[in-house]
């Protein structure tokens, strides 16, 4: 062992009065690097050691708040220009809807980041060696004793006159507590073959285990609850149907929500005559009608119309949009070709709404307007 | 160590307090009963404010002082005598609510409700005249007789020292405050929410409670904290039990904030008419301002007043915002009351300081003898000493 270095003199109090009393004398004598460790927190300490007030509120109330401001950022941008959804018929910004989540993220910030702060800025953790570790004082004091501790590098240190100051204040079993050589000069490696073994063994226990549970385990009685329900699942044989279908069709006559029947099924003459186009030519129609033509019509009958297909002859192409025909057919007859298909031409009724189908179909006669022109409209 | 005897010698309060007292209560009896001539019912209106603010302090005094007992704080003994003076207001409450109940036909819709109306007809069982004044003289009766029991031991204390008197006062206390929770909800329900008998909303009375318990101690807090810069208590007691009162209002402003928004969001979420109506009257022409003015004025100032450590030991700070917050709980109260009569205007002219006058001055006069035949401390208490070296 070499020369020991001294940290600091302890001494130890039977009762918490005293040690206060010790820790306003020790003030009195100007000491400043000095603690008093108790069992549990001694009320009227903070004063009698003349602390300064807790700076762990200013952590709180910044971090609070910013919890606060980042709460109410992201629920606007999320629910309010991200991806705006009407929820209950309130606006995309409903401010009362956020308040409990602001108040959630504010609350949670702010404890974080106080016992983080606490921990690692406040109390200097992980602190893996003192000087005040494993001595007979820290045993006592954290069972039912009171210390103080008062620190060599204090600049008003000398052993005799601290000694006496002890004697002074009454306290028992004045001892000096000496760095341990090793807790100077240790110094952690990093890449320890006992600690990387460590993390060897950590990593293959925590993926183990994760692979097994969320794997395995939930397979296994009785964990299989939520994975084995006694319930039809789709395209399983029923056993409660006659005809063992566990899909079953809707009622007849059902129908969705914003689809009304088509009454002019294989009737194309008579929906030419009888529908007439609800939706008026304007600009947001045609640029509707644009983009749903360039999606589904375009690929075989042109972006002009002209059944120049991009399939190159792998389909065969369909007849122009601008004959004669075409043009003089009412907008229902057109209508009666996109929701019933003609020849090989396919329905588009599941593809395109109803309204869409019209604006396509006002898409298309701009385009027909466009290659045969009137006099009037060079006017 | 620790002595048992406690130093005290009674002080008692100047007579400018009587003075006081006497001029507020004669010019807000005086502007009560010109109101009550000119505007009889705008008058039974600003009645019932005052009379739901006075029973806020008595009762919620007395909750003080019975959850001081019930929990064994020690911090607050020295001041319970504030408490029980105040709390001995109770004895008045008639003065304010005999005029109602004289009144109660042109003041409550549901005493006559038209014979197409289901929903008044339907709650008829609960709201009709006779039920009404046994619930609101029964009520009275309860507060008067818990009151009295507990007040009375504690006074007794102060000659025998008696350790069982404070037994059978946490008893009392803990039979007290479940009846406690009954009566002040219905209170809330009989002279707020039936004001709008179409109206209903289940977390009402927890709303008038956090109102309640809020004043009550704000108005503790401004007697103790004077009386006690004046060295009308013992020696010793340290501005940490300051910090307790003020953090203990904090907590109730946060209290109050959380109840008002819970009710709020439900029937803002819901958005169904048969609820959405009560707020709505009071979103309509100048009532709007005036309940933005109710967020502000009741949770955002005393919040921010209220919130750092110092600002709760500092008396001059802690008296200004106990102030504060009795206004915040009239302007509540009057939030709670007026809409429901007047639409899109906010009534204010001399009518409405009457009641708040008289309120202060009977509080004062009241205090005042309670506190001239009576000690300012319960000496006998044998909580006393901890309390009074009661640190952080």
């Amino acid at each position: 062992m070499s020369e020991k270095i001294l940290y600091s003199y302890t001494g130890i109090f039977d009762t918490p009065d005293e040690v206060t009393h010790a820790a306003e004398e020790a003030v009195k004598q100007g000491y400043t690097k000095y603690d008093v460790n108790t069992p549990y927190p001694l009320h009227g300490m903070n004063k009698a050691m003349n602390l300064p007030p807790s700076k762990l509120g200013y952590v709180a109330l910044i971090f609070g708040l910013s919890g606060a401001l980042g709460g109410l950022l992201s629920l606007w941008w999320v629910s309010a220009i991200d991806y705006p959804l009407v929820i209950g018929g309130k606006p995309f910004f409903s401010f009362p809807a956020y308040i409990p989540v602001i108040f959630e993220v504010t609350v949670l910030s702010a404890a974080i980041a106080t016992v983080l702060a606490m921990l690692f800025f406040f109390f200097k953790l992980p602190n893996n060696a003192h000087p005040l570790h494993a001595t007979d004082y820290m045993k006592k004091v954290s069972v039912d004793k009171y210390g103080i501790v008062i620190q060599a590098d204090d600049p008003k240190f000398d052993e005799a006159s601290v000694r006496k100051f002890l004697e002074r204040v009454h306290a028992k079993e004045i001892n000096a507590v000496y760095w341990v050589e090793e807790e100077i000069t240790h110094k952690h490696k990093i890449f320890e073959p006992k600690f990387l073994t460590f993390l060897l063994v950590v990593v293959i226990i925590t993926s183990g285990t994760t692979y097994f549970s969320l794997n395995k385990l939930m397979f296994m009685l009785p964990f299989n609850w939520m994975m084995e329900q006694q319930k039809q699942n789709p395209q399983q044989k029923s056993l409660v149907f006659a005809d063992g279908f566990g899909m079953r069709k809707p009622v007849e006559g059902t129908i969705a929500r914003g689809f009304l029947p088509y009454e002019f099924q294989g009737q194309p003459d008579l929906a030419g005559e009888k529908l007439i186009n609800p939706i008026p030519i304007s600009k947001e129609s045609l640029q509707l009608g644009q983009t749903k033509y360039d999606i589904y019509c375009s690929p075989c009958h042109g972006y002009q119309g002209e059944g120049d297909s991009r399939l190159r002859g792998q389909f065969p192409n369909p007849p122009s949009l601008h004959s004669e025909k075409v043009r003089t057919w009412s907008d229902g007859r057109i209508f009666a070709v996109l929701t019933d298909g003609q020849n090989i031409m396919p329905s588009y009724s599941t593809q395109l709404t109803v309204d869409e189908r019209w604006t396509v179909i006002n898409y298309v006669r701009a385009l027909q307007r466009a290659l045969n022109a009137k006099e009037s409209d060079l006017q | 160590m620790i002595s048992s005897s406690v130093e005290y010698q009674k002080k008692e309060l100047p007579s400018k307090v009587q003075t006081i007292g006497l001029g507020l209560l004669l010019v807000g009896l005086l502007i009560v009963v010109l109101g009550y001539v000119v505007n009889p019912e705008r008058s039974a209106y600003n009645n019932i404010i005052g009379l739901t603010f006075l029973i806020s302090i008595a009762v919620g005094s007395l909750f003080f002082v019975a959850i001081e007992f019930l929990s064994g704080a020690a911090w607050s003994t020295p001041f319970r005598r504030v408490g029980e003076f105040l709390s001995s207001t109770v004895w008045i409450l008639p003065l304010l609510f005999i005029p109602l109940l004289l009144n109660v036909n042109t003041i409550f819709q549901w005493t006559h409700p038209a014979p197409a109306d289901k929903t008044l007809i339907d709650k008829a069982p609960y709201l009709n005249v006779s039920f009404f004044v046994v619930r609101v003289i029964g009520f009275w009766l309860l507060w008067l007789l818990f009151y009295y029991l507990m007040i009375r031991n504690s006074r007794k204390q102060d000659q025998t020292k008696d350790q069982h008197l404070t037994k059978k006062n946490i008893k009392l206390s803990a039979i007290f405050m479940p009846l406690f929770a009954l009566t002040i909800s219905f209170t809330a329900i009989d002279w707020l929410m039936s004001i709008e008998p179409h109206w209903f909303s289940t977390i009402f009375g927890v709303y008038y409670f956090s109102g309640t318990i809020l004043a009550a101690l704000a108005i503790g807090a401004i007697f103790i904290v004077l009386l006690n810069e004046r060295g009308f208590f013992v020696k010793g007691i340290h501005t940490d039990s300051y910090y307790s009162l003020g953090a203990l209002i904090f907590a109730f402003t946060n209290f109050w904030a959380y109840i008002a928004f819970s009710q709020f969001l439900l029937i803002w979420y819901a958005n169904l008419p048969e609820e959405t109506f009560w707020f709505l009257a009071r979103w309509e022409g100048n009532w709007k301002f005036f309940s933005v003015g109710l967020i502000i004025v009741h949770f955002l100032v005393p919040y921010i007043g209220l919130l750092s450590q110092p600002s709760k030991m500092n008396p001059k700070r802690l008296i200004f915002m106990s102030g504060w917050i009795l206004f915040a709980h009239y302007y509540d109260l009057y939030w709670l009351v007026m809409p429901n009569f007047f639409k899109e205007e906010i009534p204010f002219s001399w009518i409405e300081l009457g009641f708040p006058l008289l309120i202060a001055g009977l509080i004062i006069l009241v205090f005042y003898y309670q506190a001239k035949r009576n000690n300012l401390v319960p000496i006998g208490d044998p909580k006393l000493k901890r309390g009074i070296d009661f640190r952080l």
